[in-house]
C-alpha cells in the first residue's frame, strides 16, 4: 500500500468523498462540490469555445487576411441569439432557430427514412437465407413476429379486439423482455460507474491494488 | 412486526453499504474470472485487426463526458492501442460537445505515452472541437481539412503528414463512435447513409440494447456495450499479445459480478417479503371481515 | 411580419432547399449544401451555447442578489467559473488547465453519476416486484441478463452468455426495432411539419 503523494490526486479524492457524503444526507460539502463542478464545467466549455470556435471561426476569418467576408451573414444570424438577453428583442432568436431547425429537419428526412425505417424493415424480411438452419429459422420468425406485434401494440387508432388484441398481447411480451433487458443493462451501467470511482480511490489514491 | 416486514423497511443506508462492500472487496482481492468475448465485440475487433499501415484511417470519436468514463474510457484507449500497435492511421476526434474534448485529451495523453515512437501528425491526429453536432458529421464528408482547419494543438491539418491523402469519408475505413448519447445514430444517418462510411461503436450499457437492431441489420460493423464490452476488447487485445494497458475494465469485472449477485439477491428478498406481507395482510383483512 | 411570418418563411425556404438538394447531385446544389453545412450551420450552432451561459448566470445571480438560502454556493460557482476561464486563457489550455479538468471536473462529474449505483440497488429492492405476468417477465429477463452478462454467469453455467446474447439479438432486438421504426416515422413526420410551418413550437410555443 502506497498512498499517493500527488496533490492533484488528493484534490480529486477529497472532491470524490465530498460527493459521496450525499449518501448519508444532503450536506454543505456535497453542495459546495456540486456548485464548484457547475462553475468549472461552464468555464471549461467557454475556454474550449474561445480557442476552437471564436478565434478560428469568427475572429480570424473576419480580421485577418484572407478575409472571408461572406461569413458576416451567418455570424449576424448567429448573433441574433443575443436577443434572449432582452425582453423587447427576444423574438430575434426565432431567425437562427428557424434556420437551423428547418435545415436539420430537411437533412434528416431522407437519411432517417433509409437508416431507421427502410433498412430496419428490410432486415426483418423472411428471406430464404434466414432459413439456413432450424435455429436460424425460429429466430427469423420470432424477429418478424416480434416486430409486427410491437408495432401493433403501439398502434392506438384501432380498438384492441379479436386478432388485433391478441397480436398486441404478444407484442407486450416482446416489449417486456426488451424492457427487462434494458433494466439489466442499466443496472450494469450504474455499477460500472461506481467501480470506476472505487478503482480511483483504491488504486490511484490509496495505492492498494 | 415480522421479519419480512422489518426487512422491507430496511434503511437504505445498509443497502448502500452492501453495494460498496461487494464492489471494493473484489478490487482488493480479485478472483480473475475469465472474460468470454461476445460476437459484436469480436466483429469490431476483427474489422480493425485486418487493417494495417497502408489501410484507410480509423476515425475515432470521443462522444462522452467524464460521467461515463469508467465504461467508455477503456474502450477509447483500447481502440487507440489497437490502432497504434497495428500502425493503422487513427484520427481521434474530441467529440461533438465541448465537454468531451478533455476526455479525448486524457485518453491520447495516456496512450501516446505508452508508444513513445508514435508521433502526433504522423501516426495519429487529434482533432479539436467545433460546434454543429450533426453539421460536423456532414462537414467531415465534405472535407476534413477545411472543416477543422487545425488539429487540437493548432497545427494546420494540411501540414500534417498523416493527413496527406485523407480528404473525407472516402479515405476513412471505419468510424468508431465511443458514445454516451444517441450520437451513434447520427453517425449512422449522416455519415453512413449520406457518405457510405462504415460505422462501429462503443456505448454505455444503458444504450446497448437499442443498438442490437442496427447490428442485426449490418448497419454497425460491431459494438462494445458497457464496461463488459470494454473488458472483452481488452481480453481480445491481450489474447493477440497486443498491449492492453492496465485493463481497468477487466479488473472491474469481478466487482461487477458480485454487485449483480447482490442486486439479484435484493430483488429476490424484496419480492419474497412483498408476497409474504401481502398474504399476511390479506389474511388479516379476511379475519377482520369474518369478525 | 418580422416576428412571425419572416422566420416561418425562412424555415420553409431553407428546409425545402435542403430537402430537394439531396435529390439533385448538381455542382450548384452541392456548393449550396457545402456552404450551408460547413459555414452557416457550424457558425450559428456555436452561438447556441449562449443559452447555457444565460441560464447559469440567471440562476446564480438571482440567488445571490436576493440572498436566497445557500447563496454563497452560487457565489462559489461563479468564482469556479472565473477561475477555470482565467486559467484556460492565461495558460492557453496548458497543463494546469488540463489538470483542473482531469482532477476536478472529471472526478466530480464521474462521482455524481456513480451515486446512481446505490440508488438503483435500493430501488431494485423496494420497487421491482413481480406483481403480474408482464412485470414477472420483465423481472425474470432482467435477472437473467444481469447474471449472464458478467463473468460469474459464465462460471455458473456455460450456456448463460449465449442465452443472454440470444435474448438481446432476438426478442429484445425485435421489440427495439419496432419502437425505433415508430420513433423514426414520428420524427420524419415532425420534420415535415417543421418545414411546412405546421409545427412551430420550437419558435416559442405558437
Amino acid at each position: 500500500m502506497s498512498i499517493s503523494t500527488s496533490i492533484w490526486i488528493w484534490i480529486a479524492a477529497l472532491l470524490t468523498l465530498m460527493i459521496y457524503s450525499f449518501l448519508y444526507k444532503d450536506n454543505p460539502f456535497y453542495r459546495l462540490a456540486e456548485h464548484i463542478f457547475m462553475g468549472l464545467s461552464l468555464g471549461y466549455t467557454l475556454v474550449i469555445l474561445w480557442y476552437d470556435y471564436i478565434i478560428p471561426r469568427i475572429y480570424q476569418p473576419l480580421f485577418f487576411s484572407p478575409h472571408q467576408w461572406s461569413l458576416i451573414f451567418p455570424i449576424l444570424l448567429g448573433m441574433m441569439t443575443f436577443g434572449i438577453f432582452s425582453k423587447k428583442y427576444n423574438w430575434l432568436i426565432k431567425y437562427p432557430l428557424a434556420f437551423y431547425v428547418s435545415a436539420f429537419a430537411a437533412i434528416q428526412i431522407p437519411v432517417m427514412l433509409r437508416s431507421w425505417i427502410l433498412k430496419q424493415v428490410e432486415a426483418s424480411f423472411l428471406t430464404p437465407d434466414k432459413f439456413s438452419s432450424v435455429f436460424n429459422s425460429i429466430n427469423a420468425i420470432l424477429i418478424f413476429v416480434g416486430l409486427v406485434t410491437t408495432l401493433i401494440y403501439f398502434y392506438f387508432s384501432k380498438k384492441r379486439e379479436h386478432g388485433f388484441g391478441a397480436a398486441a398481447t404478444v407484442g407486450i411480451v416482446f416489449i417486456m423482455v426488451a424492457f427487462g433487458a434494458a433494466f439489466g443493462y442499466t443496472v450494469m451501467a450504474r455499477i460500472s460507474l461506481l467501480i470506476g470511482r472505487m478503482q480511483f480511490l483504491i488504486q490511484d489514491w490509496l495505492g492498494i491494488m | 412486526m415480522g421479519f419480512w416486514q422489518r426487512l422491507l423497511q430496511l434503511d437504505r443506508k445498509w443497502i448502500f453499504l452492501g453495494i460498496a462492500i461487494v464492489v471494493i472487496i473484489p478490487l482488493i482481492k480479485p478472483l480473475g474470472l475469465p472474460i468470454k468475448p461476445t460476437k459484436p465485440v469480436q466483429d469490431l475487433f476483427n474489422y480493425i485487426d485486418t487493417l494495417g499501415p497502408q489501410s484507410d484511417a480509423i476515425f475515432l470519436v470521443c462522444d462522452f463526458d467524464p460521467s461515463l468514463m469508467p465504461e467508455l474510457m477503456p474502450m477509447i484507449q483500447s481502440i487507440l492501442r489497437h490502432c497504434l500497435t497495428k500502425g493503422v492511421p487513427v484520427i481521434l476526434h474530441g467529440g461533438l460537445y465541448p465537454a468531451y474534448i478533455g476526455i479525448a485529451k486524457m485518453a491520447i495523453d495516456e496512450v501516446a505515452a505508452e508508444f513513445p515512437e508514435k508521433k502526433s501528425g504522423e501516426d495519429y491526429v487529434f482533432l479539436g472541437f467545433i460546434p454543429g453536432v450533426t453539421a460536423v458529421i456532414l462537414a467531415i464528408g465534405i472535407d476534413i481539412a477545411s472543416t477543422f482547419k487545425t488539429d487540437y494543438y493548432g497545427v494546420p491539418i494540411d501540414s500534417l503528414p498523416m493527413m496527406y491523402g485523407i480528404k473525407n469519408y472516402s479515405d476513412i475505413s471505419l468510424v468508431v463512435d465511443i458514445s454516451g448519447s444517441s450520437s451513434p445514430e447520427s453517425w449512422l444517418m449522416y455519415g453512413q447513409e449520406r457518405y457510405s462510411v462504415n460505422v462501429g461503436l462503443g456505448c454505455t450499457a444503458v444504450s446497448a440494447p437499442s443498438y442490437y437492431a442496427f447490428l442485426q441489420s449490418g448497419q454497425f460493423v460491431g459494438m462494445m456495450g458497457g464496461m463488459k464490452g470494454a473488458a472483452e476488447y481488452e481480453e481480445l487485445l491481450a489474447r493477440k499479445g497486443y498491449p492492453a494497458g492496465k485493463r481497468p475494465a477487466t479488473t472491474g469485472m469481478d466487482s461487477q459480478s458480485f454487485a449483480h449477485l447482490l442486486i439479484i439477491l435484493l430483488v429476490i428478498l424484496g419480492n419474497i417479503g412483498y408476497f409474504v406481507v401481502r398474504r399476511a395482510e390479506r389474511k388479516a383483512g379476511m379475519e377482520r371481515r369474518k369478525r | 411580419m418580422l416576428r412571425r411570418t419572416l422566420p416561418q418563411a425562412i424555415a420553409f425556404i431553407i428546409g425545402f432547399a435542403m430537402l430537394i438538394q439531396y435529390f439533385i447531385p448538381h455542382p450548384i446544389s452541392e456548393r449550396f449544401y457545402n456552404v450551408i453545412v460547413q459555414q452557416w450551420l457550424i457558425i450559428i450552432l456555436g452561438f447556441m451555447y449562449i443559452f447555457a451561459l444565460r441560464s447559469f448566470f440567471m440562476h446564480h445571480i438571482v440567488k445571490i442578489r436576493r440572498k436566497k438560502e445557500g447563496y454563497w454556493f452560487s457565489a462559489m460557482a461563479i468564482v469556479a467559473l472565473l477561475f477555470m476561464l482565467s486559467s484556460g486563457l492565461i495558460t492557453t489550455r496548458g497543463v494546469f488547465f488540463d489538470s483542473l479538468y482531469n482532477y476536478m471536473i472529471a472526478p466530480l462529474q464521474a462521482t455524481m453519476f456513480s451515486l446512481l449505483a446505490f440508488f438503483i440497488a435500493s430501488a431494485a429492492f423496494r420497487a421491482f416486484r413481480a406483481r403480474n405476468f408482464q412485470a414477472t417477465l420483465l423481472l425474470v429477463t432482467a435477472v437473467i441478463v444481469m447474471i449472464g452478462r458478467v463473468p460469474i454467469g459464465d462460471y455458473l453455467w456455460k450456456g448463460m452468455p449465449d442465452l443472454v446474447e440470444w435474448i438481446m439479438s432476438v426478442p429484445n432486438m425485435a421489440a427495439m426495432r419496432g419502437i425505433r421504426i415508430g420513433v423514426g416515422l414520428g420524427a420524419v413526420a415532425t420534420a415535415m411539419k417543421i418545414i411546412l410551418g405546421i409545427e412551430r413550437s420550437y419558435m416559442g410555443g405558437e
